[in-house]
């Protein structure tokens, strides 16, 4: 499951690109959008034409889990269950959540499950079926905080050594100190570093086409997304190198000893 | 002059980031001050046995809380003393 706290922070689009990447990498992958009532997951993957059933009529027998999944022309192995839109948080019981993920271990090497944000219902049915959490945050004092808060409930609800998802960094701004940098997060939330995304308008340009960032070799999202689909598979994969070059400033902080 | 200059160039301690970390530190100390009845028992059962190596207290009458106001946060125990021990070492 790929999870946050707060919103807004990158959820559905790391979801969105880490299921590409390992159906890329051969796997066969379902993404899971289980944010009911706000269905975002299906635009980023630029399936949203092709959905005819969502995930509340297969937990409610509406329909077979067959018929709801969409399949991704792209990728051989790519498949995607659609939230439902119409319907609230509650229409999926945490019960039917576990049958549904019990279900999809059946047919799939990975099930990736898109939170919504919060702590509510959504949030606890992902829990019932995930038997893996990554979790998302930003640089930034809410996010980081909303992060520590959901560590806390997975820990607590037997999912155990949940994985840190860094996005949206600015090493810039890290580098002129008016950004916390990977070691102050991880020092604060003490779990193991899944990777590292930086900013990028390459996100907004790929979720504009509907076509994940992973899939284009000349984006450094991509490229950190990449990354993460291998550490995920098991690879040793160092941290991309996000350095920026020293400006005139560094130097001149550098002759008079400051750093 | 050189203070100057390194204020000009940002000195590391006020820089946004610092402030960033120290603000999540305090909130982070209220959010995660709620301790199950699990550990705090646990809790007990160890104090209870590194103070009998000192002291014989009552343990039925211990009572160990986490309280907290808006600067912080503390672990406040309230340990009856029975008995002391004798201190042979710093009599001796
Ligand atoms: N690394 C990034 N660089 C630039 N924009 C990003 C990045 N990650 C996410 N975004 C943008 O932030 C917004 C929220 O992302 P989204 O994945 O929908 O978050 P969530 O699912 O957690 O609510 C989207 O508009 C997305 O394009
Ligand atoms: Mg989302």
């Amino acid at each position: 499951m790929v999870t946050s706290g707060k919103g807004g922070v990158g959820k559905t689009t790391t979801s969105a690109n880490l299921g590409t990447g390992l159906a890329s990498a051969g796997h066969k992958v379902v993404l899971v959008d289980t944010d009911i009532g706000l269905r975002n997951l299906d635009v980023v993957m630029g399936l949203e034409n092709r959905i005819v059933y969502d995930i509340v009529d297969v937990t409610s027998g509406n329909c077979r889990l067959k018929q709801a999944l969409i399949k991704d022309k792209r990728f051989e192995n790519l498949y995607l269950l659609p939230a439902a839109q119409t319907k609230d948080k509650t229409a999926v019981s945490p019960e039917q959540m576990r049958t549904l993920a019990a279900e999809l271990k059946e047919e799939f090497d990975f099930a990736v499950i898109d939170c919504p944000a919060g702590i509510e219902q959504g949030f606890r049915n992902a829990i019932a079926g995930a038997d893996r959490a990554v979790v998302v945050t930003t640089p930034e004092v809410s996010a980081v905080r909303d992060a520590d808060r959901i560590i806390g409930l997975l820990e607590a609800n037997e999912l155990r050594n949940p994985r840190l998802i860094i996005n949206r960094i600015r090493p810039q701004m890290v580098k002129r100190g008016d950004m916390m940098d990977i070691s102050d997060i991880l020092d604060i939330l003490a779990i193991e570093l899944l990777g590292v995304v930086p900013e990028d308008e390459s996100i907004v340009i790929s979720t504009n086409r509907g076509e994940p960032a992973v899939m284009d070799h000349s984006s450094k999202a991509g490229e950190a997304y990449r990354r993460i689909t291998r550490r995920i598979r098991g690879e040793e994969v160092p941290l991309m190198n996000l350095d920026v070059p020293d400006g005139l400033m560094d130097r001149l902080k550098r002759l008079i000893g400051m750093r | 002059m050189l203070e100057f200059i390194s204020r000009m160039l940002g000195r590391e301690n006020s820089s946004s980031k610092n402030v960033a970390k120290e603000r999540l530190r305090l909130v982070l100390v209220h959010d995660r001050a709620t301790i199950s009845p699990h550990m705090l028992n646990q809790l007990k059962e160890d104090l209870i046995k590194v103070i009998s190596n000192y002291m014989e207290i009552d343990e039925v009458n211990l009572e160990v809380n986490l309280n907290q106001d808006d600067r912080e946060v503390a672990l406040v125990a309230n340990i009856p003393v029975v008995k002391m021990k004798r201190d042979y070492a710093t009599k001796g």
